[in-house]
């Protein structure tokens, strides 16, 4: 039993690195700011996801665990949030995304505000 | 187990330096300087167990509100030029 | 009421949880700091719908666990294109549609789309979202509108 649970930890944890390398190297592979964020976002959840659950298996049942559940719910919640505010930043400062296709305003009446991220008229 | 966690996220993290030293945009290295916060915290979760003290993870805890506040306070210096802006006073955003 | 009652008690097992130590006396700092959090709160107007939604908590047990199985779908797509030696993105900026009602849903239908690796929000505007996605099949997924249903679905469970 302890044997399974070693070992479905450590293959989390493995599981867990490989997606934080994978993240930190997209970061440096990516062409722009947004596509950069795309990869960097694969460490703020896959990574520590996977990482929080191999370490919370070898943590056994008690307040470590709650602490690590914790940590788990921070990224989920914040991580967003700073993603979303770094994506209107570069917005608003006028940085152009490199895009393969635009669907702005394709469908519906464009808005003036250049923070919305619709393209101004 | 862990040492080999511990080495994939220093990697990781001179990864995100890297990026951090190129960036040709400020927003470039405000996101590779989150990505450091984020492996900072794992790493010291992954320390804590390594060294079988726990406590690390209080530390990573109040690492990552400060990481938090840290990266959306510059973004806003960046976004309206002042710290003390109040988005509520104006009617647009 | 009963929101007051919920915010403090969570609180309250926060405390108990990150200290460790029961001893009568950090135990009633514990409540007292609690309380004041409380009143601290209703004085920020941060107790009401939108910063503490109670009504949400019975939906949570069901889509917290789906929303990480899609996590893990369009992370391990995203990780096939970051390893692909020709690194075939296609980044796409679209206007996807939220159907929430309340702005708790809308957030959380905002935040789902982020926190989803490949697709982020960039702009909102009244009840339409602006997403910049990393390949085409991003997009079509987020036009299609699964996640929307489930996330009216997730709001609806109140």
């Amino acid at each position: 039993m302890t044997l399974a649970v070693d070992l479905a930890s450590w293959g989390l944890i493995l599981l867990g690195s490989f997606f934080t390398l994978v993240g930190a190297f997209g970061l440096v592979r990516m062409p722009e700011v947004f596509t950069r964020m795309h990869a960097a976002s694969v460490t703020d959840t896959l990574g520590v996801g996977f990482l929080i659950l191999g370490m919370t298996l070898q943590a056994g049942f008690g307040l470590v665990t709650l602490k690590l559940l914790f940590l788990l719910a921070l990224f989920v919640f914040t991580g967003p949030v700073v993603t979303h505010a770094l994506a209107q930043a570069c917005l608003h400062e006028g940085i152009k995304p490199l895009l393969a296709e635009d669907r702005r305003g394709m469908t519906r009446p464009r808005s003036t505000d250049p923070d919305d991220g619709r393209q101004p008229s | 187990m862990f040492a080999a966690a511990a080495a994939a996220i220093l990697v990781a993290l001179a990864l995100a330096i890297i990026r951090a030293i190129k960036g040709p945009t400020v927003f470039d290295r405000v996101l590779a300087g989150n990505s450091v916060g984020t492996l900072a915290i794992m790493l010291l979760a992954v320390v804590g167990f390594l060294t079988e003290r726990p406590e690390f993870l209080d530390i990573g805890l109040t690492y990552g509100l400060l990481n938090l506040i840290g990266t959306l306070s510059v973004l806003k210096f960046f976004r309206h030029g002042d710290l003390a802006y109040d988005a509520d006073s104006e009617s647009k955003s | 009421m009963i929101r007051y009652f919920s915010l403090a008690g969570l609180l309250f097992a926060f405390w108990l949880a990150l200290s460790g130590h029961y001893t009568p006396m950090l135990v009633t700092a514990g409540a007292v700091c609690a309380v004041a959090c409380v009143f601290a709160a209703i004085r920020m107007r941060a107790a009401d719908p939108e910063g503490h939604p109670i009504e949400l908590f019975r939906g949570a047990i069901t889509y917290f666990p789906w929303l990480f199985l899609e996590i893990t779908k369009s992370g391990w797509s995203v990780t096939k294109v970051i390893l692909d030696p020709s690194l075939p993105i296609s980044p796409t900026m679209t206007v996807v549609r939220a159907s929430q009602k309340t702005p708790a849903g809308m957030a959380t239908y905002a935040n789902s789309i982020t926190l989803t690796p490949g697709t982020i929000t960039v702009g909102v505007s009244g009840d339409e979202f602006t997403v910049h996605a990393l390949v085409r099949d991003g997009a079509d997924d987020l036009e299609g509108g699964g996640m929307d249903r489930r996330v009216s679905q997730f709001e609806g469970a109140a």
